[in-house]
């Protein structure tokens, strides 16, 4: 009974630690974003608030708790409150199967970076994305607005063109892998093997469909201001719309992970093992690469949206379907096929 | 009865999925009804996992949350575009007919399931975590069962033409 | 230990729920929802009886279920739209002709 006591009490622990991280993450990542944006268009960017602004994402997290909570006489109020909770639930808990690191030896006791390691972790990610959506076009709905329920008409059509494309190149890498449990797939990357250099146009297909599924330009057509006002969020205010505004970059830093962990090789750090470093100094340097990749991603996740225009959205359904879901099929054959001769 | 965890969560997700399914069928906005048909899934998704199937409990979330309960939503949404004002349910003799056909339904199937498989087996299988991997369903669908897997995509296909053609508006 | 029968009065208990939303209701919408419901329940008798004989054939039917209800869903949707262009209704007692 204590083993198990205590095996619960690391996993909790492991738990707040990634919640505590990620959402700071998150709040962090704002700041980036709007750092980046004004490197980018030459202008500052928040300053003011501590050390060049550093303390700008706590002063805004007060500022919208204190916000008026405003919600529409003609909204289904129930659904209109359960929105923004299905989003942010989901796209937190899809952190649960990414593994950050190794594995950390305390004691005598070996820890696995890794909060649930199940051995179906590739479709517990894929079905956690594929639920993502429900919170975008729930709101939308329910809003009672024309411009949101054109943004979440949008979102919904859009998430589940694109999941088509990530999951076909998702399958093209489990081929490979013989493994549906991603801690085997960041095993299988160990040294220069990462799989960006053996699935390119896997990466690719992956990257944009990731750009696609987190509403991020240039596909963020569900929240287009200059047409659809905010599109699904248009009629939130305070902390509601603070949820959605952590699910979006919580959902950056989410598939920047799954990214990392699927074809940059998560934490491998190469030939790390022949410097002969102490086991938790590897340990630590494992998380730190983790981390840095991670942190790369999101930059380019911020660089690109302060640099491509958005897609019309029938370009946007032309390159998911006749672009995107071919070359993912082309490139899952190709895999079958080389796997075939190689074996 | 024993209350350990499984049962307590056996007990859980059973009430939880019959008092949605019920829900369900008594809403009168669809989309209500859809929200619960979610929960419903969910909650027999768990039920799958406390049987040892984990395979079939995440495809039962992509699948049918993922993607068939996302369709039905943006239907429903597609045509709510047009809002109807006629009265959509009437409630008659007819159905209170129904109600007592179907309770006389469950009596038989639950008379028959529950007192016919008592006391039948000893416990789940010990293969039972074993034969719900993705690698034996896999190797099971791709060897003996490859016929009617290869008829399943062709019945996707069909479903794929067919829908396209149901739903363009014109076609000449 | 749960018991199989539980599980089977479980599923009798939704298919039963389904039946009654197929013949109550006149939604098209939510009737087709209910036929949802019912397979599911059927999939879960599959899986209980599969897990507790330790025979895999009760998950590939479920597998094959599924996939039916997929092509299902996308079908009879679709017969939705088309029938809501049609008669602006989506109440099946007023689709009661078999041609236009």
């Amino acid at each position: 009974m204590s083993e198990f006591v205590i095996e619960l009490l690391i996993t909790l622990s492991k738990i707040s630690v990634v919640l505590a991280v990620l959402l700071t993450g998150v709040a962090y990542s704002v700041y980036a974003e709007r750092r980046v944006s004004a490197f980018i268009q030459n202008r500052y960017g928040p300053n003011r608030v501590g050390p060049q602004g550093l303390l700008q994402p706590l002063v805004d997290v007060i500022k919208l708790l204190l916000k008026e909570d405003i919600v529409p006489a003609s909204a289904n109020k129930f659904i209109h409150s359960l929105a923004p909770v299905i989003s942010i639930i989901v796209s937190l808990s899809t952190f649960a199967v990414i593994p950050f690191g190794d594995t950390i030896t305390i004691g005598d006791r070996v820890i696995k970076l890794q909060i649930a390691d199940v051995n179906i972790g590739v479709l517990y990610f894929l079905a956690m994305t594929s639920l993502g959506v429900y919170g975008v076009t729930l709101s939308g709905w329910s809003s009672n607005n024309k411009y949101s329920l054109l943004g979440g008409l949008r979102s919904s059509a859009q998430m589940i063109s694109y999941e088509l494309s990530m999951g076909l190149a998702i399958i093209a890498i489990i081929l490979m892998n013989g493994s549906l449990q991603l801690d085997v797939m960041v095993n299988n990357q160990a040294g220069w093997k990462w799989n960006i250099f053996l699935q390119p146009v896997g990466f690719i297909i992956f990257l944009v469909s990731a750009f696609a599924e987190t509403n991020r330009t240039p596909f963020d057509l569900p929240e287009a201001e200059q047409e659809l006002v905010g599109g699904y969020h248009t009629e939130y205010s305070s902390m509601k719309f603070a949820l959605f505004f952590l699910a979006e970059y919580a959902n950056v830093i989410i598939s920047s992970a799954m990214i990392t962990t699927i074809y940059l090789g998560g934490w491998q750090f190469p030939y790390l093992q022949d410097f002969g470093l102490p086991p938790m100094l590897v340990s630590i340097i494992q998380i730190l690469t983790f981390v840095t990749k991670v942190v790369a991603l999101v930059f380019f996740f911020i660089w690109v949206r302060w640099t491509i225009p958005r897609f019309r959205y029938d370009q946007l359904m032309n390159l998911g379907w006749k672009i995107m879901l071919p070359l993912g099929i082309a490139n899952l054959v190709v895999t079958a096929i080389v796997l075939m001769l190689l074996k | 009865m024993k209350f350990d965890l499984e049962t307590v969560l056996f007990i859980s997700l059973s009430v939880l999925s019959v008092v949605s399914a019920i829900y369900m069928i008594t809403r009168k906005n669809p989309i209500n009804s859809a929200l619960f048909l979610i929960l419903n899934f969910f909650t027999v998704s768990g039920l799958y996992l406390l049987l040892k199937a984990q395979f079939i409990a995440i495809i039962q979330v992509l699948v049918y949350m993922g993607a068939i309960m996302v369709l039905f939503i943006f239907v429903i949404m597609l045509l709510n575009l047009q809002f109807q004002k006629k009265k959509l349910e009437s409630y008659s003799y007819k159905s209170l007919t129904s109600i007592l056909l179907a309770i006389m339904l469950f009596g038989i199937l639950g008379y028959t399931v529950y007192f016919g498989f008592e006391g039948k087996f000893k416990g789940m299988s010990d293969k039972a975590l074993e034969i719900g991997t993705a690698e034996k369903l896999g190797a099971e669908l791709f060897t003996n069962y490859s016929f009617p897997f290869e008829l399943a995509s062709f019945l996707l296909l069909a479903a794929i033409v067919g829908a396209i053609v149901l739903a363009k508006k014109k076609f000449e | 230990m749960i018991e199989i029968n539980y599980y089977l009065l479980v599923s009798a208990v939704l298919f039963s729920i389904g039946v009654i939303g197929v013949l109550v209701r006149r939604n098209a919408i939510i009737i087709f929802m209910c036929i949802e419901l019912m397979l599911n329940s059927i999939n879960l008798t599959l899986v209980a009886f599969s897990s507790f004989l330790g025979n895999i054939n009760g998950q590939i039917f479920v597998f094959i279920v599924m996939t039916v209800a997929a092509a299902e869903a996308a079908i009879g949707l679709a017969i939705i739209i088309s029938m809501f262009r049609n008669k602006e209704s989506l109440n099946i007692d007023e689709i009661n002709i078999l041609k236009w």
